[in-house]
């Protein structure tokens, strides 16, 4: 469970987050979401310790993260960017193993757990010799995940980890994820601006405004009932929204 | 596997280390970097050998300066120097010379017997045209072109005094190597220069010599310093040249040398063999030491010099590019070091560490530091903020990003800074020669004394396809170590900004 107990943040004269307190229940998907600079970023890189809040708390576990504790609960956390964030220097294999051999797991323990993963992502077998630049966008996304996936984390942070791709395999990535955290169980914390993604992946959305929780619940609430004039705006200008509900509900 | 080229240098230090000159009574001569000074070198040096006292020859160092410190840390023994430079130029001006000698533990140990004073000189035909006979009628003449030695150019008793003593107006004064100096004067490239009065070239051309009719340079008398710590053996056997070199000989062994083209240690054997009515066992001529000499010189100075500046500039690079403010000092403090001339930067050292190889491979490692550490500063700050963050978002710590992440891709431009300080640092090694260190700068530097272009080219060929195999084994090392499909960046996400 990832918790944000009034977590304020600053970028100079700019309020990125302004008291945020949220719980991102276990084995639960939540997606944040929101027009770009509403802060849903900066939010999931406070659960990470890429930024540190000015005020406020986060809780993983009940435990509050900091910066001495950092890199060992960083063990913990899968964390997925937009553009991968893989390794050029380095083959898809040795991006996905770098923690492992870090932490001297044994080969054996390696490989079976690479190939296991790939089988989930649903990469061919080739793929483990190539360099990320030898990949399709929505690939890099796919060895992304299984490099965040590698240890086994209890939480899974994904940070516009669609943003970059096309729509074709964005739909198929999406339904891939959906399948994915289900059969995970994993507590998994995504940042999208698409709301048809957050229904597609997420068991409860957060909407953010300038750095505000706006409203949060499920898609039909939102869409339903939304709180205020510019929750209803941002799910009426997106399109996709009603027809990712209607297919939920059948 | 990245480790190989550091590996590679680490072992060229513990292979050559630092030569040391073996610790028994052989005297150690100095001599300046023009062909009477290694003359006379050379006679010291015979002399004391017919006595039976070793005796090393430590030849065409820097310049006045670099030698006298040299003979003041004790690296040599003695030098031949010049009464005038002496007085002028090293000791203190007001009180007594000698005791300011004695005081240094120095000691004018005896006169040859000839003086090579300072004269100007121009060529035949620009003085008959002018009408030039005194230093006084240059003032009537304020176009015209003055070109001096580098010395001269900078000395209190050379161009600085003289223009005062005259009140000359030439503006066009610049600085030059004494023998590119006598070119330019018989190519018309030049009207007047600094000559010693010893010269063989002043008859050879045919120069005018224009008298001092104020008397502003003084006595420039040859001498031998040396230190007072000189055993009386060798002493004694020095007595036995005291007085006996006069001007005409001088000159006429410099025109040996110079015009001839005979070695200097053989016109020296010449001159000994007659003094002392004793004509020595002829030897193999080791005037010019073998190629293969230079070559190890070169590559131990530039080898050592550049290990060193991997080893230190590498670590401040890294932390110059987690601390700004230590980057600007970084940068600016090796930035400082680069402006300083190579000359200058050798003469600093020689308080501290003498004459030979230690100050050589300390200048040359301080050249080597700016493209290391503002390579390896800039490598590392030119990761894509989402490289640097996914990699800190794993877990591991700034010591394993740094090994396993940030170190590897900043690789290419590491490798281009350590390139190119190599290549400066192959050419400027050749001045070592100046404070020698040997090194093909050696025959570069007795090439340009006696007018040799083939022996100058036989010091910057070398050099010169000793830089190009350098660059091009580090263009291999970086193929082999960054094959082409793994650079093309997949990091293009670096200017995301957080939202």
């Amino acid at each position: 469970m990832l918790e944000f107990d009034h977590v304020s943040k600053r970028f100079g004269s700019i309020l990125a987050l302004d008291s945020v307190t949220l719980r991102c229940e276990a084995k639960r998907t939540t997606a944040l979401l929101g027009p770009s600079g509403c802060g849903k970023s900066t939010l999931l890189r406070c659960a990470v310790g890429l930024l540190w809040p000015d005020a406020g708390s986060v809780r993983i576990d009940s435990q509050r993260l900091s910066e001495s504790r950092a890199i060992e609960v960083r063990k913990h956390i899968g964390y997925v960017i937009q553009e991968g964030g893989l390794f050029p220097h380095i083959d898809v294999f040795s991006n996905v193993a770098l923690m492992a051999r870090y932490l001297r797991w044994d080969r054996a323990r390696i490989t079976s757990r690479f190939e296991q993963l790939r089988e989930l992502v649903k990469l061919p077998e080739s793929v483990a010799t190539r360099y990320p630049n030898e990949l399709s966008g929505g690939q890099r996304q796919r060895v992304s995940l299984m490099r965040a996936l590698m240890l086994d984390p209890q939480l899974l942070l994904l940070d516009e980890p669609l943003g970059a791709l096309d729509p074709m395999i964005r739909r198929n990535l999406q339904k891939d994820l959906a399948e994915l955290f289900k059969e995970l169980g994993k507590t998994v914390v995504i940042v999208t601006h698409d709301i048809a993604e957050a229904g597609t992946l997420a068991d409860a959305l957060v909407l953010l405004q300038a750095g505000r929780i706006v409203q949060q619940g499920t898609l039909a609430e939102l869409i339903d009932r939304p709180a205020s004039n510019f929750v209803k705006d941002f799910v009426e200008t997106q399109r996709g929204a009603r027809e990712v509900l209607a297919e939920r509900r059948a | 596997m990245r480790c190989a080229a550091l590996c590679f240098v680490a072992t060229v230090v513990l292979a050559f280390g630092q030569p040391v000159r073996a610790a028994n009574v052989k005297v150690i001569i100095g001599s300046k970097a023009f062909t009477e000074s290694v003359i006379l070198g050379e006679i010291v040096q015979q002399t004391l050998e017919r006595s039976g006292i070793e005796a090393e020859h430590s030849r065409q160092l820097g310049g006045s300066r670099v030698l006298f410190d040299a003979l003041r840390g004790g690296q040599i023994d003695v030098y031949p120097e010049y009464r005038g430079t002496l007085y002028q130029e090293l000791l203190k001006p007001g009180a007594a010379p000698a005791q300011q000698l004695e005081a240094l533990g120095l000691a004018a140990a005896l006169d040859f017997g000839f003086e090579n004073t300072y004269v100007l000189g121009t060529n035949a035909t620009t003085a008959k045209r002018l009408q030039l006979e005194r230093i006084g009628d240059l003032r009537a003449h304020p176009e015209m072109r003055f070109g001096f030695s580098n010395e001269f150019v900078d000395r209190a008793d050379g161009w600085i005094g003289l223009r005062r003593a005259y009140g000359l107006p030439q503006k066009d004064v610049r600085g030059l190597e004494h023998q590119l100096a006598y070119r330019a004067l018989i190519g018309g490239n030049l009207d007047l220069t600094d000559l010693y009065s010893t010269d063989p070239e002043i008859v050879r051309y045919g120069l005018k010599v224009l008298e001092d009719d104020r008397h502003f340079f003084p006595n420039y008398e040859a001498l031998l310093l040396a230190r007072t710590d000189l055993s009386p053996g060798a002493m004694e056997s020095l007595a036995r040249i005291k007085g006996r070199i006069d001007t005409q000989t001088m000159a006429r062994m410099n025109a040996r040398v110079t015009l001839d083209g005979i070695s200097e240690t053989e016109v020296a054997r010449e001159f000994v063999d007659t003094l002392l009515d004793a004509p020595a066992p002829r030897q193999e001529e080791s005037d010019r030491a073998p190629f293969l000499q230079y070559t190890i010189e070169h590559l131990i100075l530039t080898g050592v010099s550049l290990a060193a500046a991997v080893l230190v500039g590498l670590p401040i690079g890294i932390i110059a590019s987690r601390r700004p403010r230590f980057a600007r000092i970084a940068l600016a403090a090796t930035g400082v070091v680069q402006t300083i001339p190579s000359l200058a930067l050798l003469v600093f050292m020689i308080p501290f560490l003498g004459i030979g190889f230690a100050p050589a491979v300390v200048a040359l490692f301080l050249y080597s530091l700016l493209p290391i550490v503002r390579n390896t500063a800039t490598g590392l700050l030119d990761i894509p903020l989402a490289l640097r963050e996914s990699a800190i978002a794993l877990g591991l710590t700034d010591a394993a990003r740094l090994r396993l992440v940030e170190l590897p891709l900043a690789t290419r431009s590491v490798l281009a800074g350590i390139k190119t300080a190599a290549v400066i640092n192959i050419g400027t090694a050749t001045l070592g020669a100046l404070i020698g260190a040997g090194g093909y700068g050696q025959p570069i530097l007795t090439g340009i004394r006696l007018n040799d272009v083939g022996l100058i080219l036989e010091g910057a060929i070398p050099a010169a396809l000793l830089a190009l195999l350098v660059q091009w084994l580090f263009d291999a090392a970086e193929r082999w170590m960054l094959p082409a499909q793994r650079d093309a960046s997949t990091a293009r996400s670096g200017s995301k900004s957080p939202t």
